[in-house]
């Protein structure tokens, strides 16, 4: 190991956290009036980041070297592909909360920082491989998440978003620490490749206890069912650009930490892992299907469906093949943006005096009175439900195409079944906006950044994102191959 | 002569103590966060019992920075602690119920 190379491999994360920095020692000298200044640089210092991960991307496995720190960090394809997904989903939702905030004179300068550092931990948790890495970035992440929930003081859901968040997210980093000291205790080491070499063969108890806690800890954090009890109230009680957040880029991090915890620490103990992580999948399905069924309030609606996204990635995760991976983060592309379009829509609604709209009833006959947000809405329904013209079909058709291969033909069945259930609760929003006498409740003029945000998206998953599928699946495909290449 | 399985024993009782403490107490947040602080002490035993056993100093490593991460944790609970109680006046386990989950 060479000490140069391992700083040229950290670049990413020097600049963001030097940058963090600078910017915190701004805004305490200029206050919350640079805050809208702050939040821009914050933006372009994110595209920085993503500049400087971008050429690791097209490596693949056979690539330059790729480990940093004694084979404690990775800037491998497969970090960079997710680190590309996080920073441009953060940049995303960070731009989008200025217009947000200021409607209620909230918006504070310290809230572009905490995204920043937020994405700083998020770039360590993909590229982890050591436990204490791992550890590391997920803690990063997670209290500046804690904080961000609670941001918006005028609405009292807000606080007790964050004080929920922070309850259950540290229990989850409690059980996720357990596991990793008792794998550490059966493994004697916590480096992921070191893990694998040492649960070679037969597994004993205690490792076993291990891999179960880690993956309890890390369904938490990705809000699979069982543990999912904390994402709609987190979802509904945080202010729209951080639920917009929390939906998209920590996701994105959580999973693909998941990803390489199950397929490179635990590769060797494949079909230990692979029924867990089967049982959460179906479990999170369905009880996303059926538990959005109830749901008056739009934000804890797209909670509910975010559940029951992850069980579709969770499935390609459960075939534990580089297909099964490359489909998974084929998935995670599209899902997020089908997220900031649908957040974008919701930031957009609001009444005359600029509260914020949440109900589905209020939605009535939104297409009479806007209809270019219904309509964009009513897109990213169905694309969220997989309708097939849509792009949100392709994300769903890989996973189960990667399952199928995999051998795991009840799996698809039960997913393909569940999701038209799934399809029910989209289809009445749509319902609601379209068939519904109007309401009048959303007014007010449509912001250029969130105008921007949405019909990108809107563009992205309508029928001509199957351009890029070709494109799409490479990158995909040549970052799964970073995680099997050890093995 | 006390082994590696004492300090694991001692470790999961103390492990479950701080989760059930979290689950069954229906009293005051601040319990919650000492707790919290329970789980994490725990998992150190695990780890420096482990890495006196395994002659491996990693285990130790990871203790230190466990207990730095869990003093931010604590500093930050706090924080969301004091904003929330200045929005609700009150800190009671029961009275977080503003959103039914």
């Amino acid at each position: 190991m060479n000490w140069a190379v391992s700083l040229r491999l950290v670049a990413a994360e020097e600049f963001l956290s030097v940058t963090g920095l600078v910017l915190l020692l701004i805004a305490g000298w200029a206050g919350d009036k640079a805050a809208r200044a702050i939040t821009w640089l914050s933006v372009a210092a994110l595209a920085v980041a993503a500049v400087l991960v971008a050429p690791a991307l097209t490596h693949g496995a056979m690539g330059a070297e790729t480990s940093a720190f004694f084979g404690q960090f990775a800037a491998d394809s497969f970090a960079s592909f997710a680190k590309l997904l996080v920073y441009g989903a953060a940049g995303v939702s960070l731009a989008l909360a200025p217009g947000f905030f200021e409607r209620f004179g909230q918006f504070r300068a310290e809230y572009p920082i905490l995204g920043l550092f937020a994405a700083l931990g998020m770039g360590i948790m993909v590229s982890a491989t050591d436990m204490l890495t791992l550890y590391i970035g997920l803690e990063m992440n997670s209290l500046a998440a804690y904080v961000l929930a609670a941001m918006l003081k005028t609405d009292d859901r807000s606080p007790e978003a964050g004080l929920k968040y922070f309850v259950l997210g540290s229990l989850a980093s409690g059980i996720l620490l357990f596991g990793i000291s008792l794998t550490y205790g059966f493994a004697g080491t916590t480096n992921f490749a070191g893990i694998s070499h040492a649960l070679q063969g037969t597994m004993s108890t205690g490792a076993l206890f291990g891999l179960v806690f880690i993956l309890a800890g890390l369904a938490f954090k990705i809000s699979a069912v069982p543990f999912h009890m904390w994402t709609p109230d987190v979802y509904e009680g945080a202010p729209t650009p951080v639920t917009t957040f929390f939906a998209t880029a920590p996701k994105v991090a959580a999973l693909a930490l998941t990803m390489r915890v199950a397929l490179v620490a635990f590769g060797a103990q494949m079909a230990a892992w692979q029924q867990i992580i089967a049982f959460l999948a179906l479990a999170s399905i369905i009880v996303g299907a059926l538990g959005a069924i109830g749901q008056g309030n739009i934000k804890r609606l797209l909670a509910y469906s975010s559940i029951n996204n992850v069980g579709f990635m969770l499935i390609g995760l459960a075939a534990a093949t580089a297909g099964g991976a490359s489909a998974v983060l084929v998935y995670l592309a599209i899902y997020i943006v089908m997220s900031l379009g649908g957040f974008a829509v919701i930031l957009q609604l609001r009444d005359a005096e600029g509260q914020s709209v949440e109900s589905i009833s209020d939605l009535a006959g939104l297409s009479r009175t806007k209809p270019g947000l219904a309509f964009v809405l009513a897109m990213v329904m169905f694309s969220l439900a997989g309708i097939p013209p849509l792009f949100g079909f392709w994300g769903k058709f890989v996973v189960f195409q990667a399952a199928v291969a995999a051998g795991l033909v009840p799996l698809a069945t039960v997913g393909i079944a569940a999701s038209v259930i799934g399809a029910f609760y989209y289809l009445k929003v749509i319902k609601v906006m379209y068939f519904d006498e109007p309401a009048d409740k959303v007014a007010g003029s449509l912001d250029p950044v969130h105008g921007l945000v949405l019909y990108a998206s809107a563009l992205f998953i309508s029928p001509l994102g199957y351009l890029l599928t070709g494109w799409l699946g490479g990158l995909a495909h040549s970052a799964a191959a970073a995680l099997f290449h050890g093995a | 002569m006390i082994g590696i399985e004492h300090y694991i024993v001692v470790s999961s009782i103390l492990f479950v103590l701080g989760v059930l403490g979290i689950f069954l107490n229906r009293k005051n947040i601040i319990v919650i966060l000492m707790a919290i602080e329970l789980i994490l002490l725990s998992v150190n035993i695990n780890f420096v019992a482990f890495s006196a056993f395994l002659h491996d100093l990693v285990g130790q490593i990871f203790a230190m920075f466990v207990l730095t991460v869990a003093a931010g944790e604590a500093a930050v609970g706090l924080a969301i602690l004091v904003i929330y109680f200045r929005a609700r006046g009150s800190i009671a386990v029961d009275d977080v119920n503003r959103m039914k989950g």
